[in-house]
């Protein structure tokens, strides 16, 4: 980590509803993302990992604490922070190179320029040759690639990622994560990953974070010191193994009597 | 063997739920069930079984509606209608769009306008013909006035239906991507729910026809309905029935035409990989 984080988040507090049925989600919540580090949330469903997610994007509001970002509080959903779904959120009556012009055109890019800056961001995840494809053409790995791509395209300060390779089969979820590991050691970037997959979130991470619900909480932090650049065949590791295996605790914890 | 596993496979998939069927089968089966209710229409009047005043012969009704063909009779009465149901559909459809689009999209004009469309809507079009007439003459504009009342409504609700099932993500991607509201409705949510809405309206200008040929049937003085009452009056059963069978051949014409439209509108959502 260096310099002012890119992403503070102090005493984070969220209710749903009221009255009643008034559901604490999220409880004193403490996270902080350095400046071009990579950090996974996991958890089990229900524990409000997307929810946090959601919240520093904009797109959800929150009772209690501050959420920074560059050290300016969040209000509200902003270009400075780049988020892919995991329900695959390409306009389907864009072709890709259009679903990434229309995010490019949004963020104020010229015209003549976009077509260009598309183009480019395609070529980095591999789909020069289905730019002018519509989604129904292309299969689900295709379709989170070009989000990834338009996510990309207009330079967020961060990427947030929630569970984008959740609805993927296993084989495609691999190339997935290789290629998003390829994309960000080669460019670098502020990413908050949410993910149920632990795998995924050791292959890919600095650092893991992991939650408890009910109301959810922060649990426990992992570094993960593997090297980079990063490879597959990490995964059976030694290394590997005994961070997967920590973080498969402290998840299961939750479960057993304090 | 294996060729004799393959047919009986594809026998049992045509009784299989959702099994796919073959397209030039599917065209044989929908002009068979044609065929069949016409030769029972022909066997019943030919042999007698009813008489020509309930049910006149196929023959008899061609004849007749080819004789009003070369009179002219035939294309006034369409053309008077369609005109009626061109101005009216058009009148509640512009209207229905976008007081559905707001209905959908946000929840105070949902909390406002939901409940009195609801209520509107299960008033019968039918008790509104003589009011219509005392407000606005028998002339064409009382002919808009039921289409649009009976149309209105129910197309409101479905479009905001359509647009309620717009994908939230859709919205929260225009969030993030810093559009404002007003660019989000237009940009994502009119095209994300306009397949649905051109549904909207091939489904419910079927409805415009009924309620048009009912105002038409009460009072009016062209258009098909017109020319059925005035052929009751007169025990014309032939172009009762002609006409009726015109009225289904317009509505299959109609909704096919507009089904290859979806598939040119909207052909991004059909293309295969």
């Amino acid at each position: 980590m260096s310099g002012v984080p890119k992403l503070e988040i102090t005493g984070l507090g969220k209710t749903f509803g009221s009255g009643r049925s008034a559901t604490v989600a999220l409880r004193d919540i403490n996270l902080t993302l350095g400046d071009n580090e990579f950090v996974s949330l996991v958890g089990t469903s229900g524990c409000g990992k997307s929810t946090i997610l959601s919240i520093v994007a904009g797109l959800q509001d929150y009772d209690d604490g501050k959420v920074l970002v560059d050290g300016m509080p969040v209000e509200g959903p902003g270009l400075d922070r780049g988020v892919v779904f995991q329900s695959y959120t390409l306009l389907p009556w864009l072709t890709a190179r259009q679903n990434v012009e229309f995010a490019l055109k949004a963020a104020g890019h010229k015209k003549r320029d976009c077509r260009d800056l598309a183009d480019e961001h395609l070529k980095l995840v591999n789909l020069t040759s289905f730019a002018d494809s519509y989604p129904s053409q292309l299969s689900g790995g295709m379709k989170q690639r070009v989000a990834i791509a338009r996510a990309l395209s207009y330079r967020p300060k961060m990427l947030l990622m929630d569970e984008p390779f959740g609805a993927l089969d296993a084989l495609t979820r691999h190339q997935m994560q290789e290629l998003l590991t390829r994309i960000w050691e080669e460019h670098r970037l502020t990413v908050l990953f949410v993910t149920h997959d632990v795998e995924e979130a050791v292959y890919i991470s600095d650092r893991i974070v992991v939650m408890g619900m009910s109301p959810g909480y922060i649990k426990q932090s992992f570094d993960v010191d593997l090297p980079r650049p990063r490879h597959q065949r990490m995964i059976g590791s030694d290394e590997f193994v005994a961070v997967q295996r920590g973080v498969m605790a402290a998840i299961r914890g939750e479960s057993e009597p304090a | 063997m294996p060729d004799l596993n393959r047919r009986r496979a594809r026998r049992w998939n045509l009784f299989q739920i959702g099994a796919e069927l073959d397209r030039k089968l599917r065209v044989i089966i929908g002009i068979s069930v044609f065929l069949v209710l016409g030769l029972i229409w022909w066997g019943t009047t030919a042999t007698g079984l009813v008489q020509p005043l309930f049910l006149p012969a196929p023959g008899v009704v061609w004849q007749r509606m080819l004789a009003l063909a070369l009179d002219g009779t035939l294309w006034q009465d369409s053309i008077i209608s369609f005109y009626r149901i061109a101005i009216g559909f058009t009148l509640a459809s512009a209207m229905a769009i976008p007081v559905g689009i707001l209905i959908g999209s946000f929840r105070v004009w949902e909390a406002a306008l939901e409940p009195l469309v609801d209520f509107v809507r299960y008033m019968p079009v039918v008790a509104f013909v003589p009011l219509t007439i005392l407000w606005s003459g028998t002339g064409d504009w009382q002919k808009f006035l039921i289409i649009w009342i009976g149309t209105f409504f129910q197309e409101v609700l479905m479009v905001m239906d359509n647009v309620k099932r717009v994908p939230a993500d859709y919205i929260g991607l225009g969030r993030t991507l810093g559009l404002p509201e007003r660019r989000i409705l237009w940009r994502i949510v009119l095209p994300s729910a306009l397949p649905g809405i051109w549904d909207t309206l091939r489904i419910s200008i079927g409805w415009a026809w009924t309620w048009l040929v009912l105002a038409e049937l009460v009072a009016a003085t062209s258009g098909l309905g017109y020319r059925i009452t005035v052929s009751q009056r007169f025990f014309q059963t032939q172009t009762i029935i002609g006409y009726i069978l015109l009225l289904g051949i317009f509505g299959l014409i109609t909704d096919q035409v507009m089904k290859a439209m979806e598939k040119l509108l909207f052909r991004y959502l059909s293309v295969s990989r």
